[in-house]
């Protein structure tokens, strides 16, 4: 129980450990405001329990309001002119025509520092000015955006594109990575002026030289590698290359921007409400409290909505231009070819163990492209999951003429898992050691050992063959890999709770339920809280009227929104104790809130409901507004609002696959995927947010591949029909075990799930495959071609 | 893009449909030197290939004539000779569900069931199917200006190639796009054509199909003005097998890398007497492999014989820069396929 006055933080003593395995007590300091040790989910009510979406009914409905359906009077039409060229310098732009048309409210002409479009261009009229000033910006990639229209329909803004002429100057581009690295290849940027901030990974650090189109290397290392690897029995090496996976949301970008004299309105898709808010403020010199930025339902994000975009910059300079609102909402091709994707790498990873397995030394280059955008790394996978004394890696960044990429999904880790969880894979054969046998040795996390366990159990681990032993024409095999992602949190995220008379509980964030079901998880906290069910929750979030919650990205977003919900709740609670206890002849310490009722614990015939309760409320509402704070055992780091826990997120992928050696089929089977977040809220949405990231991860084994035809640089797969995304028919038996890991580190003790679903799937497959041919697949996508040369070629 | 604003009709006859004013899509899709874009009148039929050349912004007519109200063209039945009509208006999906088609012609079900996805072959006609544009996705393209769509060159020959065309490639390497056809042509099927004037034409289909050194800018022979009112299969002899397999990279909701259909007879003692043997997503028109229909009449058909046989169909292959892991998908399709004709797969 709790000890301390009111005000000073108190010593709770929590269970932790990982369930199953083993509990203790482990006593942590915990701020004055907020809630008491929240007790294993076995003894909960609403948390740990499969709820429904708060949403669910509104989405299957057609009820919910994405912003593609917002309809707001006068609104305009926006839309792009792009340009055709990969690579070209425009000697001019002529707006009159489509200036002259009709229907057409507002054009802007968008030439950014850095030419056309992209990641860093602005879209305003500071614009125009840089382009009189540098008279002759450059396209640097096909699909840049080099103007923009409002107009009154859809088909008014295609004809008015459709007006202005450019005159471009082709100028050589190139678009492949390899070709990029050669001597003599054209060149993307003269001068470095990439903005850091777009990195759409780890590793983005600034000051590195560009020498070509190779800015690098960052790098780090610890030990002394060339000692480790000399001293080293065995030695594995390979070079690995991963290829762009596309985000595919299948809601676009888009927005619906409301500029008015008073104020701005923007409807966005987006993954950061707040963060936009902020950017919007910023960049058209507006007070944060006239910006309102408002998400009722988002179609998916998996990093590239987390900033406004040059689309939603364009739209609210368009706005503000035409003086009406202006919905722009991309098309599926503008989304393939400019918005974001998982960069391209190459990589080759040395490691070196003794007979026994301890690792002696690990050493990883590696090249990366994010087309015009920097910050295509590797993660910290290779870095960080293994216990290796030894280390070092460098990395390059590689430009050419395609948009910019930016986080996806687990950004480096994912294709830095594909290298390294093979690479391990293929030590474990030269040593004769069971892949599941030498991560017990070499990784130093319990989690993922008891993750292991139970995977290797379930996956019937016991009975895989040796590689490639069977004989037929379809091979099966098995193989598991790992995945490291941080546990991170937004400590800037608050969310507040009230009660009103009527006895209804309402939440109300600015955090956006981007289909992770956020919504529901805070829902349910809340409830528990009030011992109510989470279906009586008011969930009203997305809006940044509210108070400013997390972003939905980093798999940060429980982690941080559950603990402030939890403890405004505990405050409101507190509150409607204080009121009610003299009624029922006891102290407010002695209430306690369930099913419905408050009651007292010595006396639980003093008793009345919460609508009761609320009814006898002085004020019409109790309110508390809440704030993640530190983790209670502190944080390994800080970067601005992020906080890095001390634990680290882990899960391990088993998959089952069977390969046609004579058509080159790979069908995934079955995949067993074992992973923890700390305490888990809702069992079904975890699901399937992990089937999500095993789907993805399928995609992007055998599927998933942008292509560009290097004779004119443009992409010939910008759709869903020959970009190939993973269909019912690919859909394996998925199935998800979670542990439950207490660390006491929150009021929730919450941690994300999104990432690492995602980044152990591609080398699961890859070492299954390996089990079934005997043949390592060093390259994604592990399609048919790849397949069928790998099995001509016969070797590795 | 949106697509342009069209007009809209609705043919009730067929021999409306053909006085409609209609050119062909080939042709409306072809720039018209110094004439104003967009003056074209198509038949639609599902609309699935018409909608999507539209919304690429490859093809704006004025008008579309709407096919699908033309009564009983949806029609499939026997004819007195033996042999089945399946009319142009009938489903993909009829078709694969179709009793008589399962017994006669199991190859044309197989391949009308195992195309595109269940929405797709709810809504897409046997005869729109088979007179569907290419895929090639520098066609699908609107910046790449090439040969079948009047410019001066094929992309695909030195670029990205992975799907197109392992045998006669050197003008223009797309594959055929339908499915149906690789059975059709294999069945020894024949296509209805009337025109305005009310002649009806019945050419097999095989010959129907235009090869790119014949016209680069077509696919086949329809005309200006004609329109397609039935698929015509022959009866078949006694003891006629078929079959048809595809391998696409998904299972569902795809094209096929490589589709084989075969059509075997055989005597009294199981002796194939007559094999045909055809490749699709292999050439720019469906393909018959001959070296191996004519190793296999006389022979018993087992396994040994449906891999040799399966090596004889990429005679003549000319596999380009990233498709060359098309040929031992032929290979094993067409043995597997065989066998299965045979009733051993
Ligand atoms: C993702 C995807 C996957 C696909 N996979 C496959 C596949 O695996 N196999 C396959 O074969 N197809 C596949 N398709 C293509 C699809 O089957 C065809 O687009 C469809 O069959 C066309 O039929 P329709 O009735 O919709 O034709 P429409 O689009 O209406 O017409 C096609 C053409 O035929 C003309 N036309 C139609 N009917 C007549 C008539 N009676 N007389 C004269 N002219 C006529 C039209 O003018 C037009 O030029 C796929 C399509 C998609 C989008
Ligand atoms: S293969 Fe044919 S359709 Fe494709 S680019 Fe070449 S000429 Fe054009």
């Amino acid at each position: 129980m709790a000890t301390g006055s009111q005000d000073s933080p108190r010593h709770e003593k929590f269970v932790t450990g990982i369930v199953g395995v083993g509990l203790s007590d482990v006593e942590r300091t915990v701020p004055a405001d907020e809630a008491p040790p929240l007790a294993p989910n076995a003894q909960l009510s609403q948390i740990g329990k499969p709820t429904p979406r708060w949403n669910g009914r509104a989405k299957v409905t057609g009820a919910v309001r994405f912003t593609a359906d917002i309809a707001l009077p006068g609104m305009l039409h926006g839309r792009f002119l792009r340009s055709p060229l990969p690579h070209a310098r425009i000697r001019a732009v002529d707006t009159s025509a489509a200036e002259r048309h009709p229907g057409v409210r507002a054009v802007l002409v968008l030439l950014g520092p850095n030419g056309a479009g992209g990641a860093t261009s602005v879209s305003a009229e500071e614009d125009v000015e840089a382009t009189r000033r540098n008279e002759q910006p450059i396209a640097l990639y096909a699909g840049a955006a080099v103007a923009a229209v409002a107009a009154i329909s859809e088909q008014a803004a295609d004809e008015a594109v459709r007006l202005i002429k450019v005159q471009y100057e082709p100028l050589p581009f190139v678009v492949d990575m390899d070709d990029a690295r050669a001597a003599g290849a054209p060149v993307v940027y003269e001068t470095l002026d990439v903005q850091p901030g777009f990195g759409a990974s780890g590793l983005v650090s600034p000051g590195l030289t560009l020498k070509g189109n190779v800015r690098g290397p960052a790098g780090d290392a610890r030990g002394d590698v060339a000692a480790g690897l000399v001293a080293a029995e065995v030695v594995v090496e390979g070079e690995y290359r991963t290829q762009v996976q596309t985000h595919c949301c299948l809601e676009p970008h888009g927005i619906v921007a409301d500029w008015r004299a008073d104020g701005l309105t923007v409807h966005i898709s987006t993954q950061f409400t707040a963060g936009v808010r902020a950017e919007l403020a910023r960049a058209f010199g507006l007070p944060l409290g006239r910006v309102r930025v408002i998400a009722e339902a988002i179609g998916g994000g998996f990093g590239s909505k987390s900033q406004l975009g040059y689309y939603g910059h364009a739209a609210v300079a368009l706005s503000r231009k035409a003086q009406a609102p202006v919905r722009l909402v991309l098309e599926r091709h503008e989304e393939q070819v400019d918005s974001g994707y998982r960069p391209a790498t190459w990589q080759r990873l040395r490691i070196g163990a003794a007979r026994d397995g301890t690792l002696a030394a690990m050493s990883l280059l590696s090249y990366g492209t994010a087309g015009t955008a920097i910050g295509a790394g590797v993660g910290n996978i290779a870095q960080r999951m293994y216990t290796c004394a030894n280390f070092d890696e460098s990395h390059y960044d590689v430009f050419i003429n395609a948009g910019p990429g930016c986080a996806m999904r687990g950004p480096g880790n994912v294709p830095g898992a594909f290298a390294l969880e093979q690479a391990i894979d293929e030590l474990a054969e030269k040593l004769g050691i069971d892949p599941v046998a030498l991560r017990d040795r070499i990784d130093a996390s319990p989690v993922r050992r008891e993750e292991r366990r139970i995977g290797a159990e379930r996956m019937g681990w016991s009975t895989r063959h040796p590689a490639g032993a069977e004989t037929g024409t379809i091979k099966t095999g098995l193989g598991m890999a790992q995945s490291l992602w941080g546990a991170n949190v937004q400590v800037n995220s608050a969310c507040e709770v009230r009660v009103l008379r009527d006895g209804s509980v309402e939440v109300r964030s600015s955090v956006q339920d981007i289909g992770t079901g956020t919504g529901t998880i805070i829902a349910q906290v809340v409830a528990e809280e009030f011992g109510l069910r989470a279906e009586d929750i008011v969930i009203r979030i997305g809006d940044t009227d509210f108070p400013a919650g997390a972003p939905s990205s980093g798999s940060r977003t429980a982690a941080s929104m559950t603990p402030p919900a939890r403890n405004a709740a505990y405050q409101v609670c507190r509150q409607l104790f204080a009121l009610v206890a003299p009624a029922l002849g006891t102290t407010a310490d002695d209430l306690q809130a369930r099913d419905g009722r408050i009651v007292s614990r010595r006396d639980p015939a003093r008793a009345m409901t919460f609508h009761d309760a609320a009814a006898s409320m002085r004020t019409g509402q109790i309110a508390v507004v809440a704030s993640r704070g530190e983790d209670y055992a502190g944080f390994r780091g800080r970067r601005g609002d992020m906080g890095f826990a001390l634990n680290d997120l882990g899960g391990v992928q088993f998959a089952a696959v069977s390969v046609d050696t004579e058509t080159g089929l790979v069908r995934v089977k079955r995949v067993v995927a074992v992973h923890d977040c700390g305490r888990p809220i809702n069992p079904a949405q975890i699901e399937s947010q992990v089937q999500g990231g095993i789907l993805q991860g399928l995609g992007y084994a055998l599927l998933e591949e942008r292509v560009f035809d290097r004779q004119t640089g443009l992409i010939v797969n910008a759709d869903l029909e020959q970009y190939k995304l993973p269909g019912a028919l690919e859909v394996p038996a998925i199935e998800v075990h979670l542990i439950e890991n207490y660390q006491g580190f929150s009021a929730t003790d919450v941690y994300g799930i999104a990432e690492p679903s995602n980044i152990a799937t591609a080398p699961a497959i890859a070492n299954a495959i390996y089990n079934a041919l005997g043949l390592r697949l060093r390259t994604l996508p592990m399609n048919r071609a790849a397949i069928l040369t790998a099995l001509a070629a016969g070797k590795n | 893009m949106a697509m342009n604003r069209f007009e809209w009709a609705s043919a009730r006859t067929a021999a409306e449909g053909a006085a409609s004013g209609a050119t062909t899509v080939a042709d409306a899709m072809l720039p018209v030197p110094g004439g104003p874009p967009g003056q074209a009148v198509v038949l639609k039929a599902g609309g699935i290939d018409l909608l999507d050349l539209m919304k690429e912004g490859l093809l704006a007519p004025r008008r579309l004539v709407d096919l699908r109200a033309i009564a009983g063209l949806d029609a499939i039945a026997q004819e007195s000779d033996g042999g089945l009509r399946i009319g142009a208006l009938a489903s993909l999906q009829q078709v694969a569900e179709h009793p008589l088609i399962a017994d006669r012609a199991r190859a044309l079900a197989e391949a009308a069931g195992g195309s595109a996805s269940p929405q797709i072959r709810h809504v897409a006609t046997i005869g729109g199917n088979l007179l569907q544009r290419p895929r090639c996705w520098y066609f699908r393209s609107i910046a790449h200006r090439c040969l079948r769509k009047g410019g001066g060159k094929c992309f695909a020959v030195h670029g990205e190639n992975q799907y197109h065309a392992i045998f006669a490639n050197e003008v223009c390497a797309v594959v055929h796009p339908s499915t149906a056809a690789t059975a059709l042509v294999a069945l020894g099927a024949r296509i209805e054509i009337v025109n305005a004037g009310g002649d009806v034409r019945r050419p097999l289909l095989d010959e129907f199909f235009v090869a790119p050194e014949t016209d680069v800018q077509r696919e086949n022979d329809l005309k200006e003005g004609e329109v397609v009112t039935a698929v015509l299969l022959p009866a078949p002899a006694a003891a006629t097998t078929s079959a048809h397999m595809r391998q696409s990279d998904k299972q569902a909701f795809d094209w096929p890398i490589a589709d084989v259909a075969v059509v075997l007879e055989r005597d009294a003692d199981g002796r194939c007497s007559k094999a045909s043997v055809v490749l699709g997503a292999a050439a720019p028109v469906p393909r018959r492999a001959r070296a191996t229909e004519e190793m296999l009449v006389g022979e018993m058909i087992d396994e040994k014989l449906a891999r040799e046989a399966g090596h004889a169909a990429l005679e003549a292959s000319t596999p380009l820069a990233r498709n060359h892991y098309k040929q031992p998908i032929f290979a094993a399709l067409v043995a597997r396929v065989l066998l299965r004709a045979a009733g051993q797969g």
